[in-house]
């Protein structure tokens, strides 16, 4: 049985007078990884950008409409932004680790809540470097600059650094395309075995990537949603045409 | 005839080089022949720890305690003033502002820049030392109190243009590192982009720091020329420049008091080198 968790209604997007996303209506479901595919410029960063009001920072930006999460409109004029943003977590296309020790970028997410616990931050810092999958790799050197680390390693920690805030939801932002194959296929292992905790939006340009680790795809193009459904049907049987293009390889 | 443009292109960048270095070592080798004299007459102790000058006195003495400190308080107090809105300002113009405002308020901060500081003191000597006499009670408005207030409006374009460039190059990524965890703009600022900047804003503290104690003309004008140690924010001093300056035109070519005028140049070398090494070491080393 799965759940709703994301429902977008009447999405529509602007940048000044370029309409990005068309009106769209769109589902995530509870602890499942969903990708978005599509050619460059369709809007995929863009939608992903909607779920935590990051386009609020771009004063060019218009947004209609509602997305909702567990039912309540997270664009309502009462919600309160950096709620949304705690409770759903973004990771970037690059990793962006702040130039502090691997336990400061870690634990800034509690410690701007105002925790300062040392025992709590601990166990938070150590819990989700373990969940991240990097633990072991920095136990030694928490207190080191972040910026030492390998690029993957750092995109690890970046993904820690979003867990530490127990998110519900974690948006990847075609997390691997500046990694190298063996640090993609750890952090591809990773997001299925998130999978349990978090629900994942993952944007994505590598195809086989999607078909690898999600569960649902949507193929948006132009700035619409052409396609969404369980990821094997989608892969196997498209049922749009341009949809069976972008996945053999037609356009993109 | 490429290759030609290609070596006359180096030289001519080789020999400008050359050429700065050059200027600043004839500086300091005039500064130390000058200076060093002083020290076959003035014992190096009682020039560094004796308030007393008196270089015209029928009993000379050359002590420059009281000099140091003049230049010490104005500068500090300079800081004081420019550190927190110079800041203030840069983080205004690169984190809040609107591209409108900031195109109005960027270009006013360098006409503050291109005063020069004849006008500053003017202004000290004209509008606010009355206007402290007025309103706080005391009987002269030339002090460090003034000297400070008139350094640091001067000083505050310096930290913050600077300080600005330095805020404006923190990667737009790291800003949405920390949105994206839920923090406000002000978390933002204060935790993620200043530290990140923190090179380049202790630099222009430095930067600020190296002209306040380097500027002449307005303690001229208005830090009231006292040698003394001060007790009291509105006590009159007199900072080293001070003494460079307007002694220089009255002392005899070649004697202890022109050697020791050289000599309060070789301090005030001294105290921006010993700065500038300081941020040097203390910048380049630490990533924390
Ligand atoms: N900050 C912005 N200001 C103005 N227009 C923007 C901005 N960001 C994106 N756009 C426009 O929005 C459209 C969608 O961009 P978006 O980045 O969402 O595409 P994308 O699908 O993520 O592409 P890619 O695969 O290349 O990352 C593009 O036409 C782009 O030019
Ligand atoms: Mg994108």
């Amino acid at each position: 049985m799965v759940k709703e968790l994301i429902k977008t209604k009447n999405l529509k997007l602007w940048f000044t007078d370029n309409y990005v996303l068309h009106d769209l209506d769109f589902t995530v479901y509870e602890k499942k990884i969903t990708a978005l595919i599509g050619p460059s410029g369709c809007g995929k960063s863009t939608l992903l950008r909607s779920f935590n009001r990051m386009n609020d920072l771009i004063p060019e930006c218009k947004i209609e409409g509602e997305i909702l999460l567990e039912g309540q409109n997270i664009y309502d004029s009462k919600a309160d932004v950096t709620d949304v943003r705690t409770k759903i977590g973004m990771v970037f296309q690059r990793p962006n680790p702040f130039p502090k020790t691997i336990y400061n970028n870690v634990a800034y997410g509690l410690q701007i809540r105002g925790e300062k616990r040392k025992s709590v931050l601990d166990d938070v810092v150590e819990k989700s470097l373990r969940d991240a999958w990097i633990w072991d790799e920095v136990k030694d050197r928490l207190h080191t600059s972040a910026l030492s680390l390998s690029g993957g390693q750092q995109q690890r920690m970046c993904i820690a650094r979003a867990l530490a805030n127990q998110p519900k939801v974690l948006l990847l932002d075609e997390p691997t395309s500046a990694l190298d194959p063996k640090s993609t296929a750890k952090i591809e292992e990773l997001c299925i075995d998130l999978k349990d905790k978090v629900t994942i939006l993952i944007v994505t340009h590598n195809i086989a990537q999607a078909g690898r680790i999600s569960d649902y795809t949507t193929f948006m193009y132009l700035g619409d949603i052409i396609e969404f459904g369980e990821t094997k049907r989608v892969f196997t049987v498209p049922k749009d045409k341009r949809t069976e293009d972008y996945l053999t390889g037609v356009f993109g | 005839m490429k290759v030609f443009k290609e070596i006359l292109f180096k030289a001519v960048t080789y020999f400008a080089a050359i050429f700065s270095i050059l200027a600043l070592f004839g500086i300091i080798l005039t500064l130390f022949m000058e200076g060093i004299p002083m020290f076959q007459e003035v014992s190096l102790r009682e020039f560094l720890f004796s308030s007393a000058w008196y270089p015209t006195n029928e009993h000379q003495s050359f002590g420059a305690l009281a000099l140091f400190f003049g230049s010490l308080a104005v500068t500090i107090g300079a800081l004081v003033i420019a550190v927190p809105i110079g800041l203030g300002t840069a983080v205004y113009i690169s984190e809040i502002a609107g591209s409108r405002t900031k195109e109005i308020i960027k270009p006013m901060i360098e006409l503050l820049a291109g005063i020069p500081s004849v006008v500053y003191g003017l202004f000290g000597m004209a509008f606010l030392a009355p206007f402290l006499i007025r309103n706080i009670g005391i009987d002269s408005g030339l002090n460090i109190f003034t000297a400070s207030i008139v350094l640091g409006i001067m000083i505050i374009p310096i930290i913050s243009s600077m300080s600005e460039d330095a805020l404006s190059t923190v990667p737009r990524a790291l800003r949405e590192a920390s949105y994206g965890l839920g923090a406000t703009r002000w978390e933002t600022i204060t935790r993620v982009v200043i530290p990140s900047a923190k090179t380049g804003i202790i630099g222009s503290f430095v930067l600020g720091f190296g002209r306040a104690i380097g500027e002449t003309m307005v303690v001229i004008m208005v830090a009231g020329g006292a040698a003394q140690i001060p007790s009291s924010v509105f006590d009159p001093v007199r900072p080293l420049t001070t003494s460079i300056a307007v002694e220089m035109a009255e002392t005899v070519l070649g004697s202890i008091h022109f050697h020791s005028l050289f000599a309060l140049a070789i301090m005030l070398f001294i105290i921006t080198f010993i700065t500038n090494l300081f941020t040097e070491l203390f910048l380049f080393k630490k990533v924390k």
